[in-house]
């Protein structure tokens, strides 16, 4: 009968729980649609920075990372790749890259860029210019004076496709090497930055151009996109337990881009001090509408305290109203969020109005909302709780209400 | 032992900066089964007696006990255990619990003493039909006439078999027909049930029917009869 009279008293006012309810709802509604969208947000971008030449594995020689000259090259990349391909969930996509500083020039302009030497047909689906829009045409593979830039490098040297760029960069041996190629296709990416940072050529052309037939400078892993999270760890244990005998270093994606990480921390972080800046605007609502609620009936209470209710019963009581609001708040708002945000998760939502905007800040244009069922828990718990603690003081003020105060009040 | 025993029992109220002594030294012995009506006008002390003797309120002079128990040695959880086991308590405006059934409204004091659904229930529905409210229990408060809320209140206060029952002009919000009604049923409860009442009253009716009349004026007793 507690439950009972609880569920009654919520539904005296029902403008005024109504009121409380949408608060409520709106509440959870944002917390959960917010948690979402930005956990979204932070997928694109760590699908871009993973797109972005890094890969969910990278090898490398061990000094490469802090000396990206092609002296701390892989010497025979095939065998390192025949060794760590059968230690790879099925669906993984396996490539090998030159990447070596240098200087780019035509009659205009000289920049120093990043000089990537690819397998173009290999580039699909394991980094962003095996799928980038091209305008022009896609490198071939036996293509040995062939390039392609950014759009935004391209724009700078005031250049286009069919005109030449020449190439400078240390080779293998200590020298000064340059050649001439001829601009292929123009390639766009997510990120303005990576179009003004890198060039492509393919992986043979970048070999002559440094001297070295057979040398990487990395090998970069690709694992397909529904093991990703569960089977990173082990595959890269795996890999590093091949490669022992190789003197090779062995990163997963977070390694190579540590200020991710440590992004995605925070971001978590600013997710709960979201809920909570959340939670206390509707903190207040409840607040509110409980005290309101128990003024009305001080005299009940009295009533209640005069028939032999203890005042623990009452706290009981009020706090029990209070939870059926906030249940039935939460319900509604997780339901309607999930709904909404599975919707939105199908669609996208297109960022296409802030497109310059999301370029700098690494973000995708179309957001996918993701959720994540911590969130959802922490979203309705954090309203839940709280929402309780706050309903505290209203039930002890109706607890202290004695039974002739009230009586005289009417 | 007496079922009510007020001994020197003062009140005092403070309005605004002015001391206003509700009672003075007040005594008062009442024997179990009595049917006792204190009568007198308005700031007469009756209710603050009632409110005393139910320890709704505490006095600032003398010493009350209900059924040999000493409200002195006391806390308000013994207080309301009290209340809840011995003492059972009609208002002048009913105080129904708006949300219940008429049935709710009497079951709750059952559950509120640890009494099982059906059997609640059943004694529910008994005592309302014995105040004359049969099949009128899926009614809530406000579709039933000042006299039917004002049996559910009887009802409600007698359910859980207290030893006395205390009730501040219960007849003054009912029509003369429904308040002599009311009066004969409570009447009926005290002498089938063994149930003490005591009213405070200004109706002539109500002070006809008692068995004992205790007459108050300026918060102290003047005359005290038994018919």
């Amino acid at each position: 009968m507690f439950a009972q009279l609880a569920w009654r008293n919520i539904w005296r006012n029902p403008r005024r729980t109504a009121i409380i309810l949408l608060a409520i709802f709106m509440g959870v509604f944002s917390m959960i649609f917010f948690a979402a969208f930005s956990r979204g947000m932070a997928n694109g971008m760590v699908n871009n920075a993973i797109d972005n030449l890094v890969g969910h594995i990278k090898i490398q020689h061990p000094d490469y990372r802090s000396d990206p000259d092609i002296s701390h090259r892989i010497d025979d990349p095939r065998s390192v790749m025949d060794e760590i391909r059968p230690e790879l969930p099925d669906g993984s996509k396996i490539v090998q890259r030159i990447r070596v500083e240098g200087v780019a020039a035509n009659a205009r302009e000289t920049a120093g860029i990043e000089i990537t030497g690819i397998e173009p047909s290999k580039e699909k689906g394991v980094s962003f210019i095996g799928d980038a829009p091209i305008e022009g045409e896609m490198l071939e593979e036996d293509d040995e004076h062939g390039i392609l830039l950014g759009a935004a490098l391209a724009d700078r040297f005031d250049t286009e496709v069919g005109k030449k760029l020449v190439l400078t960069t240390q080779r293998a041996d200590g020298e000064t090497q340059s050649r001439a190629f001829r601009i292929r296709g123009l390639y766009h990416a997510e990120i303005q930055a990576t179009e003004k940072a890198y060039v492509f050529i393919t992986l043979d052309a970048a070999r002559k151009l440094v001297g070295n037939k057979n040398c990487a400078t990395e090998i970069a892993v690709t694992l397909p996109e529904n093991k990703a999270d569960r089977a990173l760890e082990q595959t890269v244990s795996k890999c590093k337990e091949a490669l022992k005998p190789f003197n090779l270093s062995v990163y997963d994606w977070m390694e190579q881009i540590p200020a991710m990480k440590a992004y995605l921390a925070m971001f978590d972080m600013f997710l709960y001090i979201w809920f909570v800046v959340v939670f206390i605007a509707m903190g207040f609502g409840i607040v509110n509408t409980v005290l309101m609620a128990v003024f009305e009936r001080m005299r009940e209470f009295g009533l209640l305290k005069a028939i032999g209710m203890k005042p623990a019963w009452i706290i009981r009581m009020v706090l029990g109203e209070s939870l059926f609001l906030l249940i039935a708040g939460c319900a509604a708002g997780t339901l309607c969020s999930l709904a909404f945000t599975w919707y939105v998760a199908v669609t996208g939502i297109d960022l296409g109005s802030f497109a310059q905007g999301v370029k700098m800040w690494g973000m995708s244009r179309m957001i996918y909302p993701a959720i994540d069922i911590g969130d959802v828990i922490a979203a309705n718990a954090v309203v839940i709780v709280l929402g309780l603690i706050v309903s505290v003081y209203p039930a002890v003020k109706a607890a202290r209400f004695t039974p002739v105060e009230t009586m005289r009040q009417n | 032992m007496n079922a009510v025993s007020a001994s020197n029992v003062s009140k005092i109220y403070m309005q605004g900066d002015v001391k206003v002594t509700a009672l003075n030294k007040v005594s008062l012995e009442v024997a179990p089964g009595e049917f006792v009506a204190l009568a007198g006008p308005s700031g007469s002390g009756k209710t603050t007696l009632l409110n005393l003797i139910g320890g709704l309120d505490e006095p600032d002079g003398g010493k009350i006990s209900v059924n040999g128990k000493d409200f002195a040695n006391m806390s308000s959880g013994d207080l309301a255990e009290l209340r809840l086991s011995q003492i059972g308590f009609v208002f002048q405006s009913y105080n129904l619990i708006p949300v219940f059934t008429a049935e709710e409204n009497v079951e709750y004091i059952l559950q509120l003493q640890g009494e099982g659904k059906a059997e609640r229930k059943k004694k529910a529905r008994a005592m309302l039909d014995d105040v004359g409210l049969e099949g009128k229990y899926d009614r809530k408060p406000a579709q039933l006439s000042g006299g039917q809320q004002q049996r559910v209140a009887v009802a409600r206060a007698l359910v859980s078999n207290p030893t006395l029952i205390l009730a501040d002009e219960p007849t003054a919000n009912l029509d003369s027909v429904t308040g002599e009604s009311l009066l004969r049923t409570m009447r009926e409860m005290n002498q089938k049930h063994g149930v003490t009442f005591i009213f405070s009253t200004h109706d002539s009716m109500v002070m006809n029917a008692a068995k004992r009349l205790v007459s108050m004026k300026d918060g102290a007793i003047v005359d005290d009869k038994v018919k």
